[in-house]
């Protein structure tokens, strides 16, 4: 899928900013700054690499930015930032 | 008979303990008086040596400027291996650091810590670890020698070349004001030599005073002891966080109907959002009912200045003043009193004010299930508080009310087990969430009461379980094994220890 540079999201608390770019590599890149990195790193990064995955994206580079988002939010910011990268709506195709 | 009453007969001049007579016109002798002297010979005279213990006091919180000046002073006079026993340190503080690695300073013992040189200690900066007291546990270890003082520095506003120091000065030229010195006396009283840096130097007498001179030996002239204008972050203002509001209501509704809201009733509350904005609501509330209360105690806010100057507090115990309105207050009003901290929470003293304290309004990094609050780490495991007054008002008033959100962003605030034990559950009474208000098994008549007024009463185990369902299930923290902090209860006995936390792997 093409991909151009996108973001969603803000850096309020309880929020994430997701950014979007192109791939350097084959796969999901994820680099990830949060304030609970310790107990959800993880967590965050599996649940960007899932919505990736059900919206088809196999292969980008993603920066998040995040300030204890909930994983509904996780979601919903990194289908936006998804959808705005793909120049589409991913989400309901 | 002087040979039958064994007491020597009066000659001129020979007793060489009675000070002889001076005609110096006064203010002329008090400018050579010889407690006045520079920093560098206020330490060479007190006999510091390396490996000895030095003290502080934060009044000035964030705006202190003391630490950094004496500890820059001692290293540039090559001192080595001391321990700093200051009552708390702040985020200002953290050019101990770089004294930490010279080996200037190797021990440090505080209430708390914040900032960078509390990450650094959290990662294991220092090969003692810091030991944490509580206010009341301080000045209790201070009194039994358990910290014994062998200097202390204190900053005061005013100063006489007497000694007779205050935490506010009336004089046109006056620099800072902290108001009260409650920490800072403990350390006057108890340490072997004591030495005031003032950045307001007066003509005897400097009354009324903090601290007198009979307990210092030094006075010592600086630019400034301390920037007021950062005591607290900035102006006191109600918050408007509507999840503060609904917690600082629920609280309020808990004070009014936990059957010691009664006129004569006393109060303590913290510095917090919530907390500050519960003191506006119980206002409402006893100017509705009539009801006075005897004394608010603690660390006084403008809020609680307000209530005094409306008459709807009689007097204020004042161990720590939090904003300019509390200090401009203490310097003000009659009845707005300074306490040193033995006289405020001491746990051997009967007559210390904790023992009289009705209510206190407490706040809480995490509580567990067991009613266990720490105050003191946070949630990743890195320092980022002080003990403060917290575990001696929780244990010695009636009813301890803590107020915390049930989560802070994606952090839980209700737990299984505390990161760190600070005040022991079996002194807290009531934990106030946003999801309800769970009460202490130990205090089943405070539960009916509650639930009688239409507060949400939940188990606290409900809180515990309704976080997890929100956020998931966090990950272990990444500790190591090396102890980089001990937590004394306020009785001196051990209470838990702070590991580092090594995230080089994570």
């Amino acid at each position: 899928m093409e991909l151009k540079t996108a973001s969603a999201g803000t850096l309020e608390s309880g929020d994430i900013i997701v950014e979007i770019s192109p791939a350097t590599s084959k796969g999901i890149d994820i680099q990830l700054k949060s304030t609970v990195s310790y107990q959800f790193g993880e967590q965050i990064k599996k649940v960007i690499k899932e919505t990736l995955s059900e919206l088809n994206i196999t292969d980008a580079c993603v920066n998040a930015t995040d300030k204890g988002a909930l994983d509904c939010t996780i979601k919903a910011r990194t289908i936006a930032a998804a959808c705005r990268a793909a120049g589409k709506d991913l989400w309901l195709d | 008979m002087a040979k039958e009453l064994n007491v020597p007969v009066y000659e001129v001049g020979k007793n060489p303990n009675v000070r002889a007579k001076v005609s110096t016109p006064r203010p002329e002798l008090q400018k050579q008086a010889s407690k006045v002297v520079t920093l560098e010979e206020a330490i060479r005279k007190t006999g510091l040596k390396d490996g000895m213990t030095i003290s502080f006091h934060h009044h000035f919180r964030g705006g202190d400027k003391v630490v950094n000046l004496v500890v820059d002073k001692l290293a540039e006079m090559g001192f080595k291996n001391l321990h700093l026993a200051a009552s708390s340190l702040a985020d200002v503080h953290r050019p101990l650091i770089e004294h930490i690695k010279n080996g200037v300073i190797t021990k440090i013992s505080t209430s708390g810590m914040r900032g960078a040189l509390a990450d650094a200690v959290s990662r294991g900066l220092m090969e003692t670890p810091v030991n944490f007291r509580s206010h009341g546990g301080r000045a209790l270890a201070i009194k039994k020698g358990e910290l014994h003082i062998d200097v202390a520095f204190l900053g005061a506003s005013s100063c006489d070349p007497l000694g007779n120091a205050s935490g506010y000065s009336r004089s046109e030229n006056a620099k800072s004001i902290c108001g009260s010195l409650g920490y800072a006396m403990v350390d006057a009283q108890f340490a072997d030599k004591v030495v005031i840096l003032t950045d307001d130097l007066v003509t005897y007498p400097n009354t009324p005073n903090a601290i007198s001179e009979r307990n210092v030996d030094y006075v010592v002239e600086v630019e400034s002891v301390g920037d007021p204008s950062k005591i607290s972050s900035g102006a006191i203002r109600d918050t408007k966080n509507p999840r503060d509001i609904l917690l600082a209501q629920t609280a309020a509704k808990v004070v009014i109907n936990s059957g010691y809201f009664e006129d004569g009733f006393s109060i303590q509350t913290g510095s917090g959002g919530a907390s500050l904005a519960v003191t506006k609501f119980i206002r409402e509330k006893m100017i509705e009912k009539g009801i006075k209360a005897k004394f608010a105690l603690g660390g006084i806010t403008s809020h609680m200045v307000k209530m005094h100057e409306e008459g709807l507090i009689e007097k204020l115990l004042d161990v720590q003043s939090f904003d300019m309105v509390a200090a401009e207050s203490l310097k003000n009003n009659r009845f707005h009193k300074q306490v040193c901290a033995n006289e405020y929470a001491s746990a051997e003293e009967l007559g210390s004010a904790i023992h009289w304290l009705d209510m206190v309004i407490l706040s809480a990094l995490e509580v567990d299930v067991n009613f266990n609050v720490n105050v003191l780490v946070g949630s990743d495991g890195i320092i980022r508080g002080a003990i403060g007054g917290h575990p001696d008002t929780a244990a010695a008033s009636a009813l301890s009310i803590v107020v915390c959100p049930m989560l802070r962003g994606r952090i839980p605030c209700v737990v299984d087990e505390v990161t760190t034990y600070i005040t022991p559950g079996d002194g807290v009474d009531v934990i106030v969430t946003d999801f309800g208000v769970a009460v202490n098994p130990r205090r089943p008549e405070i539960a009916e009461r509650l639930k009688a007024a239409g507060l949400n009463i939940v188990d606290i185990t409900y809180l515990r379980d309704k976080a997890k369902s929100i956020i998931g299930e966090p990950a272990a923290l990444p500790f190591g094994d090396k102890v980089v902090g001990v937590v004394y209860n306020r009785d001196g006995s051990v209470l838990d220890v702070i590991k580092n936390i090594d995230d080089t792997n994570v």
